[in-house]
């Protein structure tokens, strides 16, 4: 019964949002305000329904319902609940279920927060949203339905990939679509403003918030999905450069580009038409990672079942999409003009480009994903293109970039001198070449490059830190003042500070983990021990051990330093009795500046392979992340976009 | 499309708990199974715990450091986007070994790459060889860079000859020095933020006029 | 104009691109295949053990006899071989196709039992205990199949169980203009 109600509130979603994105288009045409007001009745109402429909699944999988096809699919009574509910969303269906929830909830968010909004744009805002979301309840009603029934219904299910059951996994995909899905706001805002024919700095206002917002939930997501694997993979690697993570990283690229190419609307009014392209590729680019996981037209280690006619309906619906937003921008945008001049020295020159170079990346990045796919096509040749590929084409565009990053911020709006920017920033220039110069010599002298990357993000760090500094006038200014100074500052810009000097953390993080880690492979019986820098390491025993739903060999690893016991090690190989799988459980003991980390292998008579890492600075890499998303929450805290309330200014006329 | 998958016994050979043999009893006996098994590789291929194991080392440590360095550039063919140092799939163990007896050999990086693409073509290097057909990829984004750098640039310069932008004169420095002076305390939070840092940015000394105006903020 | 121009690009970008899918999903291309560099080339060295007692060695002179010659790699442990398994005896039986089988990581008892459980179609069969042949002809896996023509050199090779299409459009054919 519940399985039917749930289909039949995504049916009735399925009209409503029909409704939301016909009607408020012909009244926002018209001028017609009570066509233009349903759009956000409708907008809640399918919200409503989603949310009914999310529900019914999730009850389903939480009482282990088996006569719904989905939940046999992919559950088993005897998984614990937390994973019956990450289930929901572990699955083809379930996590289109989810992309249609948070599509219609941010579509319900733009209807209750944007209230300033004039009556056309949110009108046009929520058709487009709608229709987006048409689009993908279609594709769950007709391809993925996620309600259907078995019959009989089996007495248990087959259970979730075991890979799936792990806290990082379960709550990595929610955090992706949020970024992925609120990125559907910024297209649609774009589309709208296309459609009104009109981009201002007030605009530009309205966007940024959910473009920030999607921006961190990505950031975030990205963040815990590395993570994950750097814990369940056992080697310590925290970033493979697979197309499933490509296809995450492209839109953050896209996102982050249009945060600040957002900004340079916002402040000066130029660069419309770019930022209104790179709102609608964010969008697209994500739509793309959903076409490449889902399709099969890539292979990747986490995509999921993959099938040709759904690969078509969801290239269809990225054509129409996209295409249809591209076409719109090809018709619309020329009109578009910009009155802020600048000189190429000013900080819009910077924010262009750091657009430039991230987009560069993003090109990098998308190149390098499809083309095995374009040659095979084309020629029938196979390559491959892998880690090694991308550290040599995406690393090098990264360095002008951070280069460039911690001078913008010194640059004023319209022109400036490159130089008083640079004088201000030789402290933190010292410090990054005395950090290289130290790393190079005292940490490694092999990898030279690694040295001038870890320079990098020192510079990355202090370089903001000083523009911080600077503003409050630390040091040079009473203490009072520098207080009020900072009282005063903008939680924009004090999120700028904090994101940018957190890309440093991230970039310390990556490179100290990447290039300096240690590394013991060894076999050990019970009894033996290892060393791996200061610290001993000896197997005690390897036990079996039974878990809700797998069972487990246990290694306990006593870590002593300097003979004085510090800590055990608990690493585990599951096997998941239901699907025959194995999963392995790293043990790893951080302090905030190291991970001390420990796999177990395989076993026999001969003794146990033990695998174990000291990996300095790993946890910076999440650490940074985190921090950086925090930063864009900050900046998304700021007074002027949550209540700004940015009436527009009837002299700027964007069109003609 | 190809109905039935070539099967590799990498999972089930290292990934059972009973030592018994290369294939656990679960596969042998149930036939059912191997279609499971053979869409499970994916999966047993991602179990790096298992990759790389002690006995396999060479007992040089430097041509063993070169043994995984070359691994990690060298893809597992039956996995996805994993390197062979990377892999715990049986041809993977087969690849790394056949490395390291390169390697004891007295082969060069050069001729260890080339052993393998020789047995398995370009597609076995996770780094593509630089060559006619992967031009773009090497250059695409590069020169994508460059174009667009240089239309900007030219734009600018040209906007630049159209409409020159006149330099800052005695007097407006003059006026902006004091500005500068006072900001301290009499700029509000968003004005002190335009105004640090470099000299000519604050909105109220633009020589720009009007057309350049920025918005407010307050 | 040519400002137009430059707003359509990125439609044109995407019309590639969606392109290059729907050719991509229309076409089944299989994203997992590899390929093989083999097929145009003299076959790898051969070198084995021989599988049944008292054989004698394989070696590469069998597969340069002027007789188009069938290479099989097979394992007890692989259930697709299962599935090809009766195609080859009809191979060998009705066709008297020439057939190589070589036992990949499969230990030689477990083998011969399997061979004599199901019928033996191999004129020759050999062991690669340790996958060292199976690295040198390219292998990623079992079954794979090569077809050697009677100068040596690799014609086709097929990654999986072959299929009654398989036999019938290119193994049939290739045994008789080989011959």
């Amino acid at each position: 019964m519940i399985p039917e109600l749930g289909h039949f509130a995504l049916i009735l979603a399925l009209a409503v949002a029909l409704v939301q994105g016909t009607l408020p288009l012909v009244g926002a045409a018209r001028g017609d305000g009570r066509l233009m007001a349903l759009g956000s009745t409708a907008a809640l109402t399918q919200a409503l329904l989603v949310v009914v429909a999310f529900a019914a699944l999730t009850q389903a999988y939480v009482t282990s319902d088996f006569s719904v096809a989905n939940v046999v699919a992919n559950s088993h009574s005897a998984k614990p609940l937390v994973y019956k509910i990450s289930g929901v969303w572990g699955n083809h269906e379930g996590s289109m279920l989810l992309w249609a929830l948070i599509l219609a909830v941010f579509g319900a968010a733009v209807a209750v927060f944007g209230a300033n909004l004039p009556d056309t744009l949110r009108a046009r805002v929520l058709a487009i949203q709608a229709l987006i979301g048409v689009g993908f309840l279609a594709f769950l009603l007709f391809t993925s339905n996620p309600f259907e029934r078995l019959s009989p219904a089996p007495a248990d299910g087959n259970g979730l990939n075991p890979l799936l059951q792990d806290p990082g996994l379960a709550f990595h995909p929610p955090l992706l679509y949020l970024g992925y899905v609120g990125f559907s706001v910024t297209y649609a805002f774009a589309i709208a403003a296309l459609l009104e024919g009109r981009v201002d700095p007030a605009w530009a206002r309205w966007v940024r918030p959910w473009t920030l917002a999607a921006w961190c939930f990505l950031t975030l997501g990205i963040a815990l999905g590395s993570w994950w694997a750097y814990y369940i993979l056992g080697w310590g690697g925290f970033w493979f450069w697979d197309p499933v993570e490509n296809a995450s990283l492209m839109p953050w690229l896209a996102g982050t580009a249009l945060l600040h190419s957002a900004i340079v609307v916002e402040k000066r009014d130029a660069l419309k038409s770019w930022t209104v392209l790179l709102a609608i590729l964010a969008f697209s680019l994500s739509l793309l990672g959903t076409f490449l996981v889902r399709s099969g037209v890539l292979t990747s280690v986490h995509a999921f079942a993959q099938d040709p006619a759904r690969g078509l309906y969801i290239l269809a619906f990225l054509l129409t999409v996209t295409g249809g937003g591209l076409a719109l921008y090809a018709w619309r945008a020329p009109k578009l003009t910009s009155s802020g001049l600048f000189q190429p020295v000013s900080r819009e020159g910077a924010l262009i480009l750091n657009n430039l170079l991230l987009c560069t990346l993003a090109a990098t990045v998308l190149l390098g994903t499809l083309y095995p796919l374009f040659l095979d096509l084309l020629t029938g040749n196979k390559v491959s293109v892998g880690p090694p590929f991308f550290n040599a084409t995406f690393v090098p565009i990264c360095a002008p970039l951070f280069a460039a990053l911690c001078v913008g911020p010194f640059l004023g709006w319209k022109r400036a001198e490159l130089w008083p920017a640079l004088q201000q920033l030789r402290v933190a220039f010292l410090v990054a070449v005395v950090a290289a110069i130290v790393a190079a010599v005292a940490i490694d002298s092999r990898s030279t490059l690694a040295a001038v990357a870890f320079g990098f993000g020192v510079w990355l760090i202090v370089g903001s830190l000083v523009e911080f500094v600077g503003r409050l006038r630390l040091g040079r200014a009473p203490w009072a003042e520098s207080l009020r100074r900072l009282r005063a500052t903008p939680r924009a810009s004090l999120g700028m500070t904090i994101s940018h000097a957190a890309l440093g953390v991230v970039v310390l993080g990556a490179v100290a983990t990447g290039a300096w880690h240690l590394e013991v492979i060894q076999t050990l019986k019970p009894g033996e021990k290892t060393r791996i820098a200061s610290y001993d390491i000896t197997l005690v025993r390897v036990d079996n051990v039974q878990g809700p739903n797998y069972v487990a060999e246990r290694a306990t690893l006593a870590v002593t330093v300097g003979g004085r016991p510090f800590t055990v090690l608990e690493p585990e190989r599951r096997l998941f009795t239901v699907q025959r799988r194995q999963v392995a459980e790293t043990a790893i003991h951080s302090n905030g500046f190291r991970d001390l980390y420990a796999a177990l292998g395989e076993g026999d008579r001969n003794g146990w392979v033990v695998r174990l890492y000291l990996n300095p600075l790993a946890p910076w890499i999440w650490l940074g992340a985190a921090l950086c998303a925090f930063g864009g929450f900050v900046s998304l805290s700021d007074r002027r976009l949550r209540i700004g309330a940015p009436s527009r200014r009837p002299a700027v006329q964007a069109a003609e | 499309m190809r109905l039935l998958a070539p099967c590799h016994p990498e999972g089930e050979a290292r990934g059972t708990f009973e030592a018994t043999g290369k294939v656990p009893r679960w596969a042998r006996d149930d036939s059912k199974w191997w279609r499971t098994l053979c869409v499970m590789i994916v999966m047993l291929c991602s179990l790096p715990a298992l990759a790389v194991d002690p006995s396999e080392m060479l007992k040089d440590p430097a041509l063993e450091a070169r043994a995984r360095e070359l691994g990690q550039t060298l893809r597992c063919v039956v996995c996805q986007n994993q390197s062979i140092d990377d892999s715990a799939a049986e041809v993977a163990r087969d690849m790394r070994r056949a490395v390291r007896e390169r390697l004891s050999a007295g082969d060069s990086d050069a001729q260890v790459y080339d052993f393998m693409v020789a047995r398995y073509g370009d597609y076995v290097l996770l780094k593509p060889p630089f060559k006619l057909g992967t031009l773009v990829l090497w250059l695409g984004a590069p020169l994508l860079l460059l174009i667009a750098a240089s239309a900007i640039l030219l734009t600018a310069l040209r906007r630049r000859v159209m409409a020159p932008l006149p330099p800052l004169s005695d007097e407006e420095r003059e006026r902006l020095r004091s500005l500068l002076g006072r900001d301290g305390d009499a700029v509000a939070p968003s004005e002190a933020q335009r105004s640090r840092g470099g000299l000519p940015g604050s909105n109220k000394v633009s020589p720009l006029g009007p057309s350049a105006r920025g918005r407010d903020d307050a | 104009m040519s400002r137009r121009l430059l707003f359509l690009l990125p439609l044109a970008t995407l019309a590639l691109m969606a392109g290059f899918f729907a050719w991509s999903l229309m076409a089944g291309r299989d994203p997992a295949s590899i390929g093989s560099v083999m097929v145009g080339r003299p076959a790898p060295r051969l070198d084995v053990r021989a599988l049944r007692d008292g054989d004698k060695p394989l070696t590469d002179a069998l597969l340069r006899t002027g007789k188009p010659t069938i290479v099989n790699f097979f394992a007890s442990w692989c259930t697709p071989c299962l599935a090809e398994h009766p195609l080859f005896t009809r191979l060998a039986r009705r066709d008297g196709a020439v057939i190589v089988g070589i036992a990949w990581k499969n230990k030689p008892e477990e083998a011969r039992a399997w061979l004599a459980k199901l019928g033996d179609p191999f004129l020759y069969a050999g062991q690669d205990f340790d996958g060292r042949t199976g690295i040198d002809w390219g292998l990623s896996g079992v079954p794979e199949t090569y077809l050697v023509d009677g100068n040596g050199i690799v014609r086709f090779h097929f990654r999986g169980p072959i299929t009654e299409k398989d036999v019938r459009d290119t193994i049939l054919p290739f045994l008789k203009s080989g011959a």
